[in-house]
């Protein structure tokens, strides 16, 4: 098992080199820092654009194969640049991984937790009413932008507000003002994150009962779940232990997948409860023509594809046996 | 072993001594063409100890039986009767009382061990689960009697194989683990839905063998659901025939199969192809197909197929009645009739003359040779690694094999699973060089074959005709496209191509004004047919069959072969036919070609070897063949092998065969050297019977 992850960990290594290095030659040539200078009113010295494009590696003038290796060299130590007006990237980027860690992760596992749970469910009721409801509902939210659904719910929270008279619902940031009273910083931040987390958790569960309605539709028939019966297992336990175990199998794949991509891929949401993440980060910095903030990004979304394909890797590892790894 | 389960709160049987009462049961489910009425008034009693088996083709309604019994039928199910276990009603009961005599005191073995167990949970843990969902024992405890369990169903090294899963046992592993599992709390009733249908014919010798020790251990009842009489006459005491979901014929074992009274179980003894039949006659054919069980005309199921229809037989289904024997049943109301003159199926049933090929007077030596192998072997290598593959063995799949079929001649080849049919096949209708040795076609080699074209015009000589008649017939094309493309290939005349379809469809015996219709329309035989028709459409000298009837019912079967029979003398065909049923191969082939493990060990005229095996491989192969006669059968010994075929990527040194030869085992340690060191070449042992054994002894084993 250690070897074979060891290799893996090599060939995804190579991975991701290719990809960032074809990400630092696509930005480096696209993007142009050199035009946030020239468009100031009045007009700067070109010897001093010039001089601090130099002195942030970001100067056109230099050979790409240059400007690459400088940048390559310092990445290696840990340092993945600055932007024009002196920021360096690492600081953003250790800040907004734990912006968005903290946005996305009660609102995905709640929402593969009740995915899954929902999806079993309606299975064993397939073509009952509450199937059908369950079907249309899902289909509605993946159908709806995550913009309108987050919309809706900032209104309905508005007038839950209203109604109740208590500011149960917070909307903006991640902190706001906090009471005196003993753990009001972790109260303070649970209201700001609520609506957030409801809309992802509404999308994961939406997603994922679809997904595992149907795998378990195709386990529900098994003939070893017949056998799980005629062994005098109730139907509903040798349901779940027999026919919902093997049916998570893929489902687990896709969850270790997908929960790595949702840090750079919850933008919009982090952009409407105004959370300062990643997935913002990577928009800004290409809208800036920030160079250095545009490939640091894209490396951390490979880190996260891969690990999340490393931790697909052993979920299957565990869950099913057929799975040998030699 | 003693298995020394819980028998204090047992009730062995009744005071009449039934253990299981089945009353006038019905089983409908609701369509949208209207019920679908599977099983119509069945009744039987078991008694402890007791086998019955109940016989009847795909769609007759005995699966649906069993489940109907096991409660573990779809909820859509309407069942109406009487199940009653030492007497108690269990239709009506909850899932949850239901489930206290599941795996309790009712058990039940499924057709396909490979799904019936569940693929993420060890074996052990199956078996330990289904001890402690009744009993209040330990993890331990529960274990230390599955390792037991184990051991009495006959799996090497309990101990450590009660860890594995199933993907890690063969086929005939897991049913017998399946076997276990069933008899883990000591049933009273077990019921077994065509244990054996997916296993090698030696694997199925195997498990009946465990079958009836665990029925021994346990004083089970025994329900045995199968289409295989062969089986039947081995293990059952008492037979229910079933037809369209009706009983329609309940007796002995004796009584069916030596006096049966209704026609359809008549036709279908007759149908069947014996191992023992001491001349090759015809089979005898139940012409077309069970009724639909949906729309269901008035009169006896059975008549649209029965020779002795009369107009009554049109208006009243006839109810089960006694015969000359009073325990003996049949639902025919001509019963009487069949008694008295005491027909049989020849009397009843059609049997197709079958002419003789013009070929079969010409003596073998002077025939055209239509297909040669010539120390032909495929290896196949074994790799390993992602980025850099190598090779770290080699797969030898086949082994370099001597064979020749001549024209008008039918060569069977047979063996277990894996043991180098299908690789030889697939290397003959590649038309390319094997990795050894060489296949010469017609007399050309094919390691001349220059041309991709040269290689495309030869094969219009040889055509294939696959086992799965559903997989092989493309579902979207209508049954003349499927015909015609082979023409198309070949770009034959278009106004050519129509005659030759209707053509084809008549001698095939399909109704050529069917030629629109779709595959899916057909039942399972007439795709066979369609099948065949499309192998025949270029006139091809060669057809290799690769197991083409295994798939089909019996009564459908017979039609096959009687239809594979008349085209081989009409029109000189050669058929190359790969099968493990070694009775339909004693009544279809000239030669046979016995393979194991990539190599021939016994190889002659099929009476010969057939009447004389001395290569114990063969001798073990016939040996486990069923026989439908229940005399023959019981006082049959059986050659039980052992295990597995190993792999062929890693054969046992010397004779591939000595891993599992019942003769080796005999031998002392001296006379084991040759057998441990060299390969056996293929003595002569007989005119045109050659086997590969270092001790060839003749055995009779039929």
């Amino acid at each position: 098992m250690g070897k074979y992850l060891l290799r893996r960990l090599l060939n995804y290594a190579i991975l991701l080199f290719i990809a960032v290095t074809l990400t630092y030659f696509l930005a480096a040539t696209q993007l142009n820092p050199r035009g946030l200078f020239e468009v100031r009113n009045p007009p700067l010295d070109p010897a001093s654009i010039e001089a601090t494009l130099l002195q942030y590696n970001l100067s056109d003038r230099v050979p790409i194969m240059e400007r690459w290796w400088t940048w390559f060299t310092a990445v290696l130590q840990g340092d993945w640049g600055y932007t024009v007006d002196g920021g360096h990237v690492n600081d953003e980027i250790a800040r907004r991984m734990w912006v968005s860690l903290r946005l996305v992760t009660v609102g995905s596992i709640l929402g593969i937790v009740l995915g899954v749970a929902l999806g079993a469910w309606t299975a064993t009721r397939q073509y009952k009413a509450s199937d059908r409801a369950a079907t249309f509902g899902s289909l509605l939210i993946l159908a709806t932008p995550i913009l309108v659904i987050a919309t809706i719910l900032t209104i309905l929270a508005t007038k839950f507000n209203q109604a109740t008279g208590v500011r149960m619902f917070e909307f903006v940031g991640e902190t706001g003002d906090r009471g005196g009273y003993p753990l009001a910083g972790l109260v303070d931040r649970g209201q700001h994150l609520l609506l957030p987390t409801i809309a992802l958790t509404l999308v994961g569960i939406a997603s994922y009962s679809r997904i595992q309605r149907n795998l378990m539709l195709d386990t529900l028939g098994a003939d070893y779940v017949r056998t799980a019966r005629a062994k005098g297992l109730r139907k509903q336990r040798a349901v779940m232990k027999h026919a919902l175990r093997t049916a998570l199998i893929p489902t687990g794949t896709y969850f270790a997948f997908s929960v790595a991509t949702l840090f750079t891929g919850a933008t919009v949401t982090e952009q409407i409860f105004t959370f300062h993440g990643m997935g913002i980060y990577g928009v800004q910095a290409i809208q800036q023509q920030n160079v250095h903030g545009t490939v640091a990004v894209t490396a951390f979304a490979g880190v996260c594809t891969l690990t999340g394909a490393v931790l697909a890797d052993i979920m299957v590892a565990i869950l099913d046996p057929r799975v040998r790894l030699s | 072993m003693s298995l020394d389960l819980n028998p204090d709160h047992k009730v062995r049987r009744t005071q009449s001594g039934t253990v299981l009462s089945v009353q006038d049961l019905h089983v409908s489910f609701p369509s949208e063409a209207g019920p679908v009425r599977a099983v119509r008034g069945l009744s039987f009693d078991l008694a402890a100890g007791e086998t019955m088996a109940i016989v009847g083709e795909s769609g007759s309604g005995k699966s649906v039986t069993s489940l109907a019994i096991m409660g573990l039928h779809p909820d859509s199910a309407r069942i109406t009767g009487s199940i009653k276990l030492h007497g108690e009603e269990l239709l009506g009961r909850s899932d949850a009382a239901m489930s206290k005599i599941r795996g309790n005191e009712l058990a039940m073995i499924f057709q396909d061990p490979l799904s019936a167990l569940t693929p993420v949970y060890t074996i052990g843990d199956q078996i330990t689960e289904t001890i402690q969902i009744h009993r209040n024992v330990s993890r331990a405890a529960a274990t230390k009697q599955a390792v037991e369990l184990l051991d009495l169903v006959g799996i090497p090294s309990p101990h450590l194989r009660v860890k594995s899963f199933p993907h890690e046992f063969s086929g005939g592993m897991r049913q017998r683990a399946m076997i276990a599992l069933a008899i883990a709390n000591d049933p009273d009733v077990i019921i077994a839905d065509e244990p054996t249908t997916a296993l090698d014919i030696t694997i199925q010798a195997q498990v009946l063998d465990v079958l009836k020790k665990a029925q021994r251990e346990t004083g089970a009842a025994v329900i045995m659901i199968t289409h295989d009489l062969g089986v039947v006459a081995g293990v059952a005491d008492r037979v229910t025939v079933m037809y369209a979901g009706r009983p329609v014929e309940q007796g002995t074992v004796d009584e069916i199969f030596y006096s049966p009274r209704m026609p359809y179980t008549i036709g279908l003894l007759g149908a069947v192809p014996r191992l023992d039949a001491d001349v090759k006659e015809p089979l005898a054919t139940l012409e077309g197909n069970p009724p639909s069980v949906v729309s269901l005309p008035p009169g006896c199921p059975f008549a649209p197929r029965c020779p002795m229809v009369q107009d009554n037989c049109l208006t009243i289904e006839p109810a089960l009645a006694p015969t000359d024997k009073p325990l003996h049943t049949a639902a025919c109301l001509y019963s009487s009739d069949i008694a008295a003159e005491n027909r049989t199926y020849r009397d009843i049933f059609p049997i197709p003359a079958i002419p003789a090929s013009p070929l079969e007077r010409l003596p073998r030596e002077e025939r055209r040779s239509v297909l040669r192998l010539e120390q032909m072997q495929r290896h196949y290598p074994l790799m390993k690694g992602a980025v850099f593959r190598r090779r770290v063995g080699t797969v030898y799949a086949v082994d370099g094999i001597d064979l020749e079929i001549k024209e008008g001649e039918t060569l069977g080849l047979v063996g277990e699973s894996g043991c180098g049919k299908s690789t030889t096949i697939l290397e003959v209708l590649n038309l390319k060089p094997p990795t050894g040795g060489t296949v010469v076609v017609f007399g050309k080699d094919v390691r001349d074959i220059g041309s991709g074209r040269e290689r495309k015009t030869m094969r219009r000589d040889i055509q294939v005709v696959f086992q799965d008649p559903m997989a092989s017939l493309d579902p979207r094309m209508p049954v003349f496209d499927i015909i015609a493309e082979p023409m198309g290939v070949h770009k034959v005349p278009k106004a050519e191509v129509e005659r030759r379809v209707e053509e084809l469809l008549s001698l095939v015996g399909l109704e050529p004004s069917h030629a629109s219709r779709f595959p899916q329309q057909f039942s399972g035989g007439q795709r066979q047919r369609i099948g065949i028709a499309r192998a025949l459409a270029l006139e091809p000298k060669l057809i290799v069959l690769d197991e083409p009837v295994s798939a089909l019912d019996v009564s459908i079967q017979a039609g096959v072969i009687n239809l594979l029979d008349e085209l081989k003398a009409k029109m000189g065909l050669s058929y190359l036919f790969v099968a493990h049923d070694l009775a339909v191969v004693q009544h279809i082939a000239d030669r046979v070609a016995v393979m194991y493990l990539g190599k021939i060990v016994e190889i002659g005229e099929v009476s010969e070897v057939f009447r004389h095996p001395t290569h114990p491989y063969t001798q073990a192969l016939l040996s486990a063949i069923p026989i439908p006669d229940p005399h023959k059968e019981r006082s049959r010994e059986r050659i039980l092998l052992k295990g597995d075929l190993p792999s062929p990527a890693n054969p046992p040194s010397g004779c591939k065969f000595r891993t599992r030869c019942q003769r080796f085992a005999t031998l002392s340690e001296g006379e084991q050297q040759p057998c441990l060191e060299t390969m056996p070449e293929l003595y002569v042992v007989g005119q045109d019977h050659h086997s590969a054994c270092h001790y060839n002894r003749e055995r009779q084993v039929v």
